[in-house]
């Protein structure tokens, strides 16, 4: 069956609408005015479309007539306001003049509303509700239920997030120079906090969460065809989120229970998604400007590239854990490199290389950290210990999923 | 836009580094503020002395009430202020970052409200389209 011109037209908003509103933010110089605007240029094309066509450039069609609806919604309302008046023809002189000028800008627009929605200057979840909503299209209501959080108060984040924007003056635009870099940190952990709330949810016992993984992942793709030049450390995080996504189907056994690495059915895994991220790091390590992603999705890749759990090569996986620490010194990389020496070099290796971590106070509240000397010492045959740490573990976790883990690793101790 | 960048710093922390420190930060403050004003960017500012010398004044039902100190105890204390002139937030954070004593405690960045009927070109559409 044909496409109806309706259809058409759903499938035209759906791939250019956040665009078109990119776009319009940038015209219009205000969120919400842009966003009236684009939902009026869509009635419209509803309307003209059936009968006159489909435009040839029906994005350009509909930043234009998002854009004449926003002058006469001011026009119609100035009627009490002077300044309202002057913005109108302010506005409507622009759209004569500088019609060329803009087409050429369109390309930046979604990367300024970007960089805008992941300002440092607003609050971290701010910038993630944001980011959901402007960026990636995401209803209020659709952000409310993926972070288990009311929607009047994702409603309340994003409001209160334009009023500043608005009010601070935070400008839309794509930084330069060292600022760019900087700034990129911030977009890069937005999505990398989306991901992770996608990944696994602390608060609720629904483990896995594919939506947000799949938004962060597009994010990162976009990011990485937006940015002018190639950034070693977009490509990093893209690939690493690309590493966890291709294990999705076997984080969960059939009756939704955690699947540690060794035990996954490597058959499951997702090549494509592994050679897409192999490529990326490769490129992003060749740049000598990695960073911390990079690393650790170089470690990710290691993992998912062995044919085996026992073929992992924790050789390199301990010297790219060497290089992580020196780029992120916390206690996790410094365990997890402990545990990586575990199993170069043995249980007793490990935990020398564990105990003096233990002195770390964070690290002692960490349940992981307990779960991997449960696992050393169970591995010396030191059972009793072993049984201690993992109840040490369970203290410490609220997630059901991983206190279930945790059981039943003390119960396959008594056997 | 204007902005305010409220300078915030420990009292005595900063007297622990002793006075040859202070002497030269209070030079590096002079020289960045010097080149601020030359080029414009800075509208005013100042130094202040120390919370010690501060007194709060309250007026509740009518009545003057005058107490010692500062209105709040914060480990930072407020201890001086630029106001400038600048493009927009990011233009703004560019000439807070380089106020010398952000690199021992922290600027506050605050856009400058004029109560006096916004410039035409500060005016919120959707204020003005009667949504707030």
């Amino acid at each position: 069956m044909p496409e109806s011109v309706e259809q058409k037209i759903q499938t035209v908003f759906a791939e250019q609408s956040r665009r078109v509103l990119a776009t319009l933010i940038r015209l219009l110089g205000d969120f919400d005015l842009a966003e009236d605007a684009l939902q009026e240029a869509f009635i419209a094309a509803l309307k003209q479309w059936p009968q006159e066509g489909i435009p040839e450039q029906p994005r350009a069609w509909l930043v234009s007539a998002g854009r004449f609806k926003a002058i006469d919604q001011l026009r119609r309302r100035a009627r009490y306001h002077e300044i309202l008046q002057q913005q109108a023809d302010v506005l409507a002189a622009q759209a004569v003049v500088n019609m060329e000028e803009e087409n050429a800008g369109i390309a930046d627009d979604r990367l300024r509303l970007i960089f805008t929605c992941c300002h440092p200057s607003l609050a971290p979840e701010a910038q993630v509700a944001l980011t959901l909503r402007e960026v990636c299209g995401l209803t209020t209501e659709e952000i409310a239920s993926a972070f288990l959080q009311k929607t009047p108060t994702v409603a309340q984040r994003i409001v209160r997030a334009k009023g500043k924007i608005r009010d601070a003056g935070i400008p839309y635009e794509v930084p330069e120079g060292d600022a760019l870099l900087e700034r990129l940190q911030s977009v890069l952990q937005v999505i990398y906090l989306v991901f992770n709330e996608g990944y696994l949810s602390s608060s609720a016992d629904e483990t896995v969460r594919h939506d947000l993984g799949d938004e962060a992942i597009r994010l990162a793709e976009l990011l990485n065809q937006l940015l002018p030049e190639p950034q070693p450390e977009a490509m990093g995080l893209w690939a690493l989120m690309l590493l966890h996504h291709a294990r999705r189907h076997t984080r969960l056994d059939a009756e939704g229970e955690l699947v540690l690495l060794d035990e996954q059915d490597r058959s499951q895994w997702d090549r494509d998604d592994i050679a897409r991220a192999d490529a990326l790091v490769r490129h992003s390590l060749s740049s000598q400007r990695f960073g911390a992603y990079t690393l650790q999705a170089a470690i990710a890749g290691v993992h998912a590239q062995s044919p085996s759990a026992e073929q992992t090569d924790w050789t390199e996986i301990v010297g790219l854990y060497d290089l992580l620490q020196q780029h992120m010194p916390t206690p996790v990389v410094a365990l997890n490199r402990a545990v990586a020496i575990a199993m170069r070099d043995g249980p007793e290796a490990g935990l020398e290389a564990l105990h003096p971590l233990m002195e770390d106070k964070a690290l002692r509240q960490y349940h992981l950290a307990h779960a991997a000397r449960a696992d050393m010492h169970r591995r010396l045959g030191k059972l009793s210990e072993a049984r201690h740490d993992y109840e040490q573990a369970m203290r410490l976790t609220e997630q059901p999923a991983e206190q279930r883990f945790l059981r039943r690793r003390i119960a396959e101790l008594a056997k | 836009m204007n902005y305010l960048c409220l300078v915030y710093y420990s009292e005595a922390a900063m007297q622990e580094r002793g006075d040859d420190h202070w002497q030269n930060l209070n030079k590096e403050c002079q020289s960045y503020s010097g080149g601020l004003q030359e080029s414009g960017v800075m509208l005013d500012g100042s130094a202040l002395q120390p919370v010690s010398t501060a007194t709060t004044v309250r007026v509740r039902d009518g009545q003057v009430s005058v107490t010692d100190g500062p209105f709040a105890e914060t480990k930072e204390q407020l201890a001086g202020f630029y106001l400038i002139e600048a493009r927009d937030l990011n233009d703004a954070i560019r000439v807070a970052s380089k106020i010398p004593p952000a690199r021992y405690g922290s600027i506050e960045v605050r856009p400058v409200r004029d109560i006096y009927g916004e410039s035409s070109d500060a005016v919120p559409y959707a204020e003005a389209l009667g949504r707030r």
